[in-house]
């Protein structure tokens, strides 16, 4: 049987599966109860200095959601927490000594200066908690009064806090990033130069729901007007994972331990993030739409799969596919593939023939011998993938990879044999001999 | 109890309470949650199979489409452009031999999109608020066409020839318009009056009269049509009803089971319509289900169809013999009728002849058996009845021979619907007639 537990920056958890610090770690009671459903650690949501902020009381939430109102994309305007610091750090003690197994992690947003982060570390650091998150993720509110992502989007600011903190704290540091920035490579570097334990990311995106088409306003709004929220859910799985990836290969950041978030809903999707670097991963809106039970559907999909590939722990699979991120320019230009539509799995519905027509390569033909027929063309066919994408059957359509010293309808020329990227190909002005 | 249950024919069998239960919407259309989440099952095929087999050609993906985008009067158009009483076919089509046995959702899971369904939620949806009109009439042609017959087929070829700027003149033998969709559909098929609704919007589109109770050859003759109109069509329909092939005796409880169906529709109280106690429907079609079904619905106790062919050659759907099993018919099958048991003038029962095929040809065994009844219900398929419309018309099979374009051989006269030659005799089929016609006529008006 699998071994789940982790030990992420010295943090021990039964499990890779954190809430991430959100409104379901927002006191004792909810935490209380994702203990007892499982969840292997928790960051509390974040805590900022006296007296609290107040949150709106209209709509703090919205969803993105399909045709039968599943949920696809979740947005938030929640502040941090409204609760006194004192009330907070109480319950932070009461929770860590009553599961001393399970990580309690502090999420920490306070004005930048350094008083301000010495005071509320050595308040934080009382509790008894495994560590500290600093957020420099919020994209709104917050951010309006210099922080949250205001200080995630300067990497200066990010590495000259995350310095303060580990000067005043012995606790573990990780910080967490925004996505609201153009290279996320920046604050990492930044986060790990300042002496950060660990980055985590990825905080939400910002974000606008909807538009009220009967009020013309958008969506959600406080009294007729609205603010932009931050976006998460499995919308943002993909760009979390490219985030995650970046850093995970980035040679200045490699290494530095990354807590994987953004979208994780299934055991699958916290194992792809695992496996491109994360060395554990935090939760929030899967538990916000189906509560604290889906734990135990994550444990055990996470523990069933590593006894299939025979991964005894998280660690044996961690990161094993961060090799496989590679630069566009690296990519080997002298492989091919076709896409083949299996004929015994084909419902004809022929969206293959008209988005390859429409949009792409006219490289599907939809009859042959004046039937409805839909076959791949493969002297058009560039092996885009679009077919393969789109088909509402799984595995009917594959791709083949053609082997080199095959004819390539397309070009009529044989598949060449061995690597050739663009820093090698003739048609780059900037070639460089092979 | 007992009385209700007593032999003979007698109505009030049982309580109004049953009766409502019985003639209500025999399928819940879709909630707007049901619709969504069944709108988002359609793959919106490229040249989608269910167009194709959709005698009217519905594009059926892009209503599918509008109207899970929440656009219902877009979703509507759609059907109705194509399909004017697509409200009642949404009702009536036998989908799973048409649209929905084409989609291709059938290959893996064999369960196809709700096609049916979520055209009559767009159709009810859209009826329920027409808003401002779909369709609208182009400048007047000053021509004008006739059509005999406002059923299914002539109703199409009317609001289509109005559309496009000509004005028409409908006649028909009965007292309302509507044709089968009147009188001839189960009623629990369409509650609430929706035939007539359908075609007063129909007609709300203006430039058609229409005349009830005008019977061709007796209040009208063709030639004067011909004469008279730039264009006429011919959409009467069945008026005959086959006989058994055996003596029919004068006797109460003998009856033609299209007549029944068409009381019941026009009945305003169903503890007036009297019904057996026990019930024998002779047909293998959409009829003898309807009459077979209703009957149980009125409070029959046993009602048996007798076919005289196996299942498979019943013209009636897998779906509508489904459907009588529900309802608690029983269907026998390979007997053919040979007479009918009479008593004093009243119907006491019904003696079959069992049969079997022997090289395809249908034979008897000699063997026969008899099952007592009140009512015996004759469901074995209509006839044209062509002397109104004069020997001029040639015929084939005894039904009026058309083109591609729905012409006769009778110059400026268009046919559809039932009284022609070929097809299933589906209400779809006979709009889809219409439609064609009237897009034939107007080319003939026109030039």
């Amino acid at each position: 049987m699998a071994d789940l537990t982790t030990s992420f920056v010295g943090i021990k958890s039964p499990n890779p599966f954190w809430l991430a610090s959100a409104p379901p770690t927002d006191k004792e009671y909810n935490v209380q109860r994702a203990f007892e459903a499982g969840w292997g650690g928790a960051v509390w949501k974040t805590v900022g200095e006296d007296p609290p902020i107040v949150n709106v009381n209209g709509p703090r939430y919205a969803a993105l959601l399909s045709q039968d109102r599943r949920v696809i994309g979740f947005n938030n305007i929640e502040l941090i927490s409204d609760r006194p610091l004192k009330v907070n750090l109480d319950e932070m003690r009461r929770v860590k000594r009553n599961w001393p197994d399970r990580a309690i992690v502090a999420s920490l947003m306070v004005p930048c200066t350094e008083k301000d982060w010495r005071a509320i570390l050595a308040k934080v650091e009382d509790t008894g908690c495994d560590g500290v998150e600093l957020n420099f993720g919020c994209p709104h509110g917050m951010s309006e009064r210099g922080m949250g992502s205001a200080v995630g989007q300067v990497p200066e600011y990010i590495e000259m806090v995350a310095a303060w903190c580990k000067q005043h704290t012995k606790l573990p540091v990780i910080v967490k990033l925004t996505p609201n920035i153009t290279d996320i490579r920046q604050p990492a570097r930044a986060a790990k130069k300042g002496g950060a334990d660990a980055v985590s990311l990825i905080n939400t995106i910002s974000s606008i729901m909807g538009v009220d088409l009967d009020r013309m306003t958008m969506y959600p709004a406080t009294d007729g007007r609205g603010s932009h929220g931050g976006y998460c859910g499995e919308a943002v799985k993909p760009i979390a994972l490219n985030m995650v990836g970046e850093i995970a290969r980035d040679k200045e950041t490699r290494g530095l331990p990354i807590s994987g978030i953004g979208g994780i809903k299934t055991w699958r999707d916290a194992a792809e993030f695992i496996a491109l670097g994360a060395g554990n991963v935090q939760v929030c809106t899967a538990a916000m739409v189906y509560g604290f039970k889906i734990i135990k559907d994550m444990t055990d999909g996470l523990a069933n799969f590593m006894d299939e590939k025979g991964y005894g722990t998280i660690a044996d699979f961690h990161g094993k596919a961060v090799p496989t991120v590679a630069d566009w320019q690296e990519l080997n230009l002298n492989y091919v593939e076709k896409a083949v539509i299996n004929q015994d799995l084909c419902i004809q519905c022929g969206r293959c023939h008209v988005v390859c027509e429409d949009t792409s390569h006219q490289a599907i033909f939809a009859t042959q011998n004046g039937k409805r027929h839909f076959e791949v063309n493969d002297a058009e066919c560039v092996g885009c993938n679009l077919c393969t994408s789109i088909c509402p059957v799984t595995d009917c359509i594959t791709m083949r990879v053609l082997k080199p010293g095959e004819i390539d309808a397309r070009t009529g020329k044989p598949v060449p044999a061995g690597y050739g990227n663009w820093t090698t190909h003739p048609n780059n002005p900037m070639s460089k001999p092979a | 109890m007992d009385d209700k249950k007593g032999d003979g024919i007698r109505a009030g069998r049982l309580s109004p309470e049953q009766y409502a239960a019985n003639f209500g919407d025999s399928h819940a259309p879709l909630n707007r949650v049901q619709a969504l989440i069944e709108a988002d099952r359609c793959y919106y095929c490229y040249d989608a199979p269910c167009i194709n087999a959709c005698p009217t050609g519905i594009d059926i993906p892009t209503f599918i489409q509008r109207i899970a985008q929440d656009n219902v009067r877009g979703a509507a158009k759609a059907i109705l452009e194509e399909n004017v009483l697509g409200g009642m076919c949404a009702r009536v089509c036998p989908t799973e031999v048409l649209c929905e046995q084409a989609c291709v959702r059938n290959t893996n899971e064999d369960k196809p999109v709700e096609i049916g369904l979520l055209q009559r939620y767009a159709t009810d949806g859209y009826f329920a608020k027409p808003g401002a009109p779909l369709f609208t009439r182009a400048p007047s042609s000053g021509k004008r066409a006739a059509v005999v017959g406002a059923g299914p087929a002539g109703l199409a070829f009317a609001h289509r020839l109005a559309m496009l700027g000509h004005d028409v003149l409908m006649f028909d033998a009965n007292p309302k318009a509507g044709g089968l969709n009147e009188y001839g559909i189960a009623t629990y098929k369409t509650v609430g009056g929706f035939a007539q609704k359908e075609i007063d919007w129909l007609l709300s589109i203006g430039g058609i009269e229409v005349r009830c109770n005008q019977q061709l050859g007796r209040d009208f003759v063709l030639d004067d049509l011909v004469r008279d109109y730039g264009a006429v069509f011919l959409g009467m329909g069945l008026a005959g009803v086959n006989a058994l092939g055996v003596a029919e005796p004068q006797a109460a409880g003998l009856r033609d089971a299209v007549r029944f169906i068409a009381e019941l529709r026009q009945a305003r109280d169903y503890s007036k319509v009297p019904i057996g106690r026990k019930v024998v429907v002779i047909g293998g079609g959409m009829t003898a289900v309807d009459a077979a079904v209703q009957s149980k619905k009125l409070g029959a106790e046993d009602v048996t169809i007798v076919y005289r062919r196996g299942e498979e050659a019943m013209s009636a759907s897998d779906y509508e013999q489904d459907w009588a099993k529900r309802n608690g018919v029983t269907i026998k099958h390979w007997a053919a009728p040979k007479e009918v048991l009479a008593e004093g003038g009243q119907v006491r029962g019904m003696r079959f002849a069992y049969t079997r095929a022997e090289n395809g040809k249908l034979v008897e065994t000699g063997e026969s058996f008899t099952l007592p009844a009140d009512i015996v219900f004759k469901a074995i398929g209509q006839a044209f009845v062509a002397a109104p419309a004069g020997a001029g018309i040639a015929l084939k099979d005894g039904r009026i021979v058309t083109d591609g374009e729905g012409r006769t051989s009778l110059a400026k006269v268009w046919a559809g619907g039932d009284c022609t030659y070929g097809g299933r005799d589906l209400t779809v089929e006979a709009v889809e007639h219409g439609k064609r016609a009237a897009i034939s006529a107007d080319r003939m008006l026109r030039s």
